[in-house]
């Protein structure tokens, strides 16, 4: 709306000058503190291990070298098979938590059931009060027996009632009188839900789809709790493994005065990140637009 | 009873429809609920959640005596207090100046930018706490000793993660939450900003008398929010930026990291259960009350 403004062309006052310089120096601020981690973090991945030793990290590769990918690539399969882990955990549970989730919200949007407000309810009170992680971590082991289960990775994420929200929102933008006519020319309830409000929820689904998605590929705390079997870890866990294995061989290193130039742990630890993370930052730009979308139509109460 | 078996009747479909979402938020969500009772037994592995005896209230008698409750409940809410007014006000100056520039490319590109961070796990904020602050080759310390100043080991220093636990959430949630804001900023008909405009006022008098009014109801909302989680730490946040340092602990941790590090280590289940309850249970409490009062006040902004 500020553009509007621009079309008067009133001269700038001096303050208002003043505001616009320290508008854009504040963004350029953030924006760079935004962005720099990432830069810092591809550029040591690409140094080599004794400039990060010696040199620390920078903004820019330190003796270019491609060592820690190669070391990475020499023996791909515990990368491929945590990629395979990440992968298959993604695709399922977005997949079923999806169906689950607009199927949930079709319910409690159609006005003609009676309980879609004790249903709501159900789902609801979650937000308000939960076993808390004592519980939860006991009764999963030792009752739902979870343990290097991969239903661990998949099931407690698989359902979120704030997604639940937003996609109640998107189901009612669609007119009633559309559901009635189907109903009128003979079409059952699965047949409405799954041939007429299914394809008009695209963007809803997409929204929910991208948010669950990304879920489950950032997800690392159910595989700390519930995986011991290394074969089972999703790439965020394996990654924070390697860190914690890197960094408590640094520091016996560091404490015995030993040197361990030969394994270039630093670099790769930031290659196994940027491999981790790459995924997401290149779908990052085409999928943006449907997080905004997400975010907002959330932060309407509902 | 009769008038839902109607209803099952006539809408056999919608409640086959809700079966999964409630068959598994049943199972996943409220089943644990029932070893809330551990809070208040002696837990036994070989007894189990059901089998274990009872001992009152020793578990919590036990958790506030060693001063440890107090410790990780004051630490919870104060962390929560700094990062929420820290993070929205952030969020909001940066609403403001985004909806304030003219450059459309810059203010398309530093929006992306700044909602990055939200796309990232907290394992990779983690990798970039340790190679900003990490003694022997982090980036801070290399800058350091390049001025000529003395390298400085953060992890012997309690007192600055407050500061750095705060600057990382704000960093994370900016991009988020200013969408929020910019969405609401956006709303408001461009009308009234000519009008203003037209009659002399300048771009200070516009922010305050148009911009922040119209988004006030969205701060309001997302204090009300938050307020009701004040006693949640951010597991994942804490326990990625601390990590296993010994030596902030006292400075860093909250009811959720205490919890999971005696879960861990097997170390009195039932005080740990009884910490987890307290927490439950008195957020459950603050969400009511706030509610209520919100209700009484303007029953626009209350939650439910």
């Amino acid at each position: 709306m500020a553009n509007n403004m621009q079309g008067v062309k009133i001269k700038m006052s001096p303050s208002t000058k003043l505001f616009y310089v320290i508008c854009y120096v504040v963004v350029t601020i953030v924006a760079l503190a935004c962005l720099l981690p990432f830069i810092m973090l591809i550029s040591g991945s690409f140094s080599s291990e004794q400039a990060i030793r010696f040199q620390g990290y920078g903004l820019l590769p330190r003796e270019f070298s491609t060592a820690a990918y190669e070391l990475i690539f020499k023996t791909p399969i515990t990368v491929i098979r945590a990629y395979g882990v990440s992968i298959f955990i993604t695709v399922a549970g977005t997949a079923l938590g999806l169906l689950f989730t607009t199927m949930t919200a079709y319910v409690i949007a159609r006005q003609d059931f009676k309980y879609r407000n004790q249903l709501s309810f159900f789902f609801y009170f979650t937000t308000l009060f939960n076993g808390g992680m004592v519980c939860t971590y006991i009764f999963y082991i030792q009752y739902l027996h979870l343990k290097d289960n991969m239903l661990a990775l998949i099931l407690p994420s698989m359902f979120n009632v704030f997604y639940l929200l937003i996609m109640r929102t998107f189901v009612a933008a669609i007119p009633t009188a559309l559901i009635e006519s189907a109903k009128i020319d003979g079409a059952g309830e699965y047949k409405i839900f799954f041939r007429i409000i299914l394809p008009l929820l695209k963007s809803g689904l997409a929204t929910i789809g991208l948010f669950l998605a990304l879920g489950y590929w950032n997800d690392w705390y159910n595989a700390m709790l519930y995986m011991n079997d290394e074969k089972r870890y999703p790439l965020q866990y394996m990654l924070y493994s390697l860190m914690q294995k890197t960094q408590a061989m640094a520091a016996i290193a560091s404490q015995a005065n030993i040197q361990m130039i030969d394994m270039p742990s630093n670099s790769l630890k930031l290659a196994m990140a940027v491999v981790a993370t790459g995924p997401i930052v290149l779908v990052y730009p085409f999928v943006q637009k449907y997080f905004v979308k997400g975010v907002t139509v959330g932060s309407v109460k509902g | 009873m009769k008038a839902f078996m109607e209803e099952v009747k006539k809408n056999k479909a919608l409640f086959v429809m809700a079966a999964p979402a409630v068959l598994l938020v049943l199972v996943m969500q409220y089943l644990p609920m029932s070893g809330l009772v551990l809070a208040f037994k002696n837990y036994r592995y070989d007894m189990g959640v059901f089998g274990s005896d009872w001992n009152g209230l020793a578990n919590f008698s036990y958790l506030f005596s060693s001063g440890t409750g107090w410790l990780i409940t004051r630490n919870t809410i104060l962390y929560n207090l700094l990062n929420l007014i820290t993070s929205q006000m952030l969020a909001v100056l940066i609403a403001i100046f985004i909806t304030e520039m003219n450059g459309k490319i810059f203010k398309k590109v530093s929006q992306s930018v700044i909602f990055l961070p939200y796309f990232i796990s907290w394992v990779i904020v983690g990798v970039f706490v340790y190679n900003i602050f990490n003694y022997e080759t982090g980036l801070m310390n290399g800058l350091l000793t390049a001025v000529g100043l003395e390298a400085v080991n953060m992890y012997d220093k309690p007192g600055a993660w407050p500061v750095i636990i705060c600057i990382f959430n704000s960093w994370k949630w900016c991009g988020y939450n200013s969408v929020i804001y910019i969405a609401a900023i956006t709303g408001v008909d461009s009308e009234i900003y000519e009008a203003a405009s037209i009659d002399g006022a300048t771009i200070f008098q516009r922010i305050r008398a148009i911009t922040l009014p119209s988004i006030k109801p969205t701060i309001i909302t997302m204090l009300l929010l938050q307020v009701g989680r004040i006693l949640r730490g951010d597991f994942e946040m804490f326990y990625q930026i601390v990590g296993n340092n010994g030596q902030l602990y006292n400075a860093t941790d909250v009811i959720d990291t205490y919890v999971f590090r005696s879960l861990m280590q097997n170390s009195n289940i039932g005080m740990t259960a009884a910490a987890s309850f307290y927490q439950s249970a008195l957020c459950f409490i603050i969400i009511m009350v706030v509610n209520a009062v919100v209700k009484r006040i303007d029953a626009d902004y209350a939650l439910f």
